[in-house]
């Protein structure tokens, strides 16, 4: 069992933790993920973790409401417990001075983007942010972001907080500028990174993809995260979850992402039907056969 | 003056049946769910014996003065002497026998293939069957199960040692028990959210319970081993973590098979396209199949088409499981010949009696697309015979010219496994082979590195159950004598 110490919605939709996970704490590099499952029933799924802190021993995530599962952890507070957190999964991101580096973050991907800029800018590189988000309610993290970041750019969809437009308009100005990009870092929507692929593909700049397919022990024991890299499998929890951009097959990757949408649909209407009574349930189903933890050691 | 030694008293024979008569009683049947039945449940195919039929079995015994069983059985159960306690009555003796050798007896029971091991050197099987050695053993240790209060299971005294286990499948719970008994304080990590490894993820509710399982795993917990969930060892802590950090004075690697092989033919990234470790775990260690009471979904298998590519023992689970999901039309499609195929005879006897499908010689090719990127069916090739390969079994050598396309829904993998890296890649000076198998001695289980040793599929590549627990026995004796022995290394 894994406690959550802290929980703070940082957008409609869009929830921060903090959880109890010393082990995890004191290994997390940028770029690496946990998996969690919140009770006996419950399915696992992926989540990138935003920061660690090994001396407190927590770990934070940033989670949007999106199925069953992110709905159900999006109604846990501080207090509550997540039944199991395994990680940190996946290689971390390269951290070296490649020079001048863009970060880009589409809506929830801000916060996976987040650690992985602030230590690119801690290895030397200038770091440009751009944020995008459908609308002013849903910007996230922009105040860590700018911290770290040489320069920040935003956009909304729907123009309702700094520029209208999409990540990918802002990108393109950079190019056109003559602004000398040395590595681009895209983490949000498959549209967006299939996006900015397509342009950086074009002006040969390097651009790497974190990628978040359906997942289940994340440790390369299953192959459910295959993605077609250069035409050939790659599993995205022990070779990812990042990837060179240019050689992802995203069509396959939406496509395998879609493999279950009418079982998804179901659960969702089944959780919305009753939400108050499937709260309650994780709540009660959090007797896992182990629950050793840090503190017990 | 020494007296001389006596040799040791030979007791007379508990049984009451003449050594001539019992080559003429027929080995016993165990009951089953009936096939039609059972192919549309995930309840255990087996039922069991009673007390009477276990007790006409175990009469069977010829009591060999050399038995074979013994010495052809990867763990060294005293088969013929837990028997004997059988046919005396004395089931919770005979339990307590086999765990002198076996700490898992209610699994081997289940999923041992008995006809290469025990069974196969029965020497009432060159004329008649041989004895049900796995039928008896699971016997006794369901009766144990239902008879014993683990409460008052003897612990050892403690010797101050400490010991990890990487990985709580067949190898590691064998030299976690084992360990245990001589008294190491044993602390096993899961990758997991349940302990068994492979018995938990791979093997299929109807062959092997989980609530089986957990009653072992609770059994090592009452002798003291302690478990701990959620650790994936060269992520969560590294080996030298372990060992210069938290104190551990000898380490076992028992992480098994790792990484699902694929066949690197065109179309396998189409929805409907399985690895059998997926599959299996979907719906073992997730429940799929009980989706929506639990979350993990699975397609709608339903009258649909559905193939398994394999012939060993994770194909036939693969399938059969396919089976009880409702599958139309349920196959195997294996490359070489029934002969040649892996699996454990009673599963194939199993699967048979099921309905499901041998299309044997023959191999896909292709995974076709229906143009929306899921599977709507394979190409495949038929194959001959051809010289004996490095296995020892014939090589499938295709026909040119024999190509066929079959509808298929789902397609499931189940061609083995490669070496999953993520503990030799953290673990520096742990040496590995040309397949990054992890390096170690046959007898003694030791790898490169001091006080870590390895055992099971990580060590052999995919194997079995029994041969994974026969590692770590061994591996539990050299880390003892190790611990116990300064300057054992």
């Amino acid at each position: 069992m894994f406690k959550i110490l802290h929980a703070e919605f940082l957008a409609p939709g869009i929830k921060r933790f903090v959880i109890e996970a010393p082990r995890i704490a004191h290994k997390q590099k940028p770029g690496q993920f946990v998996i969690l499952r919140l009770y006996e029933q419950g399915e696992r799924i992926p989540i990138t973790i935003e920061h660690s802190d090994p001396e407190r021993g927590t770990i934070g995530i940033v989670v949007q409401s999106a199925g069953k599962t992110t709905n159900l952890l999006n109604s846990l507070n501080a207090g509550d417990s997540i039944l199991d957190v395994v990680g940190p999964l996946g290689k971390p991101s390269e951290i070296k001075d490649f020079g001048t580096v863009v970060v880009m973050g589409g809506g929830v991907g801000t916060a996976m983007a987040y650690p992985t800029a602030a230590a690119l800018k801690r290895a030397g590189n200038r770091v440009i942010s751009i944020v995008g988000a459908r609308n002013k309610e849903l910007v996230i993290l922009e105040k860590e972001l700018r911290e770290v970041s040489d320069a920040l750019m935003l956009t909304t969809d729907d123009g309702s907080y700094a520029d209208k437009g999409f990540v990918t308009d802002k990108l393109r100005q950079l190019i056109e500028n003559g602004t000398r990009i040395d590595l681009v870092l895209a983490i949000g929507p498959i549209p967006m990174m299939r996006a900015v692929a397509e342009m950086t593909r074009k002006e040969r700049i390097r651009t790497i993809v974190s990628l978040n397919p359906i997942m289940i022990d994340g440790t390369g024991m299953c192959g459910g995260c295959r993605v077609l890299v250069d035409g050939k499998s790659e599993f995205a929890c022990v070779d990812g979850p990042e990837f060179d951009a240019h050689r992802v097959d995203f069509s396959v990757l939406v496509q395998r992402n879609s493999m279950y949408r009418t079982a998804e649909q179901k659960s969702m209407e089944d959780f919305q039907h009753e939400p108050e009574k499937q709260l309650e349930t994780v709540r009660a189903r959090q007797t896992g056969t182990c629950a050793l933890q840090g503190g017990d050691r | 003056m020494t007296e001389p030694t006596k040799p040791p008293t030979k007791h007379p024979s508990l049984n009451p049946l003449p050594l001539k008569e019992r080559m003429k009683v027929p080995r016993q049947h165990m009951l089953e769910q009936a096939p039609l039945l059972r192919a549309t449940n995930f309840t255990e195919v087996n039922l069991g014996y009673s007390e009477e039929l276990a007790r006409r079995e175990a009469q069977r015994c010829l009591e060999c003065a050399k038995p074979q069983c013994v010495s052809d059985c990867p763990v060294g159960v005293k088969v013929k002497e837990f028997v004997e306690l059988i046919v005396a009555g004395d089931y919770l003796g005979a339990a307590a026998k086999i765990r002198e050798d076996n700490v898992l007896p209610a699994i081997t029971g289940r999923v041992c293939p008995q006809e290469d091991h025990c069974e196969g050197g029965c020497l009432m099987g060159k004329k008649v069957q041989p004895l049900g050695i796995g039928y008896l053993e699971r016997f006794v240790a369901d009766y144990e199960q239902r008879h014993l209060d683990i409460r008052n299971v003897a612990k050892a005294t403690p010797t101050g040692k400490k010991v990890a286990i990487v990985g709580s499948g067949p190898s590691g719970l064998t030299a976690a028990g084992d360990l245990v008994q001589k008294g190491h304080q044993v602390h096993v990590f899961e990758a997991l959210h349940e302990i068994g490894g492979v018995l938990v993820y791979g093997i299929p509710e109807f062959r092997l319970p989980k609530a089986i399982i957990r009653q072992q795993v609770d059994y090592m917990r009452a002798m003291g081993v302690v478990f701990e969930t959620d650790v994936v060892v060269g992520r969560t802590v590294t080996i030298d973590e372990l060992m210069q950090e938290e104190g551990y004075d000898a380490v076992f690697i028992g992480t098994g098979a790792g990484l699902p092989q694929f066949m690197g033919i065109p179309g396998e990234h189409l929805n409907g396209v399985y690895s059998a470790n997926e599959f299996l775990t979907r719906i073992n260690l997730m429940h799929a199949y009980e989706f929506p009471r639990y979350d993990e979904p699975m397609l709608d298998f339903r009258g649909k088409n559905v193939a398994v590519i394999g012939g060993g023992n994770t194909a036939l689970d693969a399938i059969r499981s396919a089976l009880r999901l409702g599958a139309g039309k349920a196959f195997i499609l294996y490359r070489r010949s029934e002969a040649e195929m892996p699996a454990r005879k009673e599963e194939v006897k199993h699967a048979q009696q099921e309905g499901i499908e041998f299309q044997v010689l023959a191999a896909p090719i292709e995974f076709l697309d229906d143009g929306k990127g899921w599977l709507a069916g394979a190409r495949c090739q038929k194959m001959a015979l051809g010289e004996p390969d490095a296995s020892g079994r014939r090589r499938p050598v295709p026909i040119e010219g024999s190509e066929y396309e079959i509808p298929l829904a789902v397609a499931v993998i189940a061609i083995g496994t490669s070496a999953n890296p993520i503990v030799q890649s953290t673990t520096p000076g742990l040496n590995t082979n040309k397949r990054n198998y992890i390096e170690a001695d046959p007898m003694t289980q030791r790898t490169s590195r001091k006080g870590v040793f390895a055992g099971g599929d990580i060590v052999t590549g995919s194997a079995t159950v029994i041969l994974a627990m026969g590692a770590g026995r061994r591996a539990a004796k050299s880390i003892h004598e190790y611990l116990t022995s300064p300057g054992a290394w």
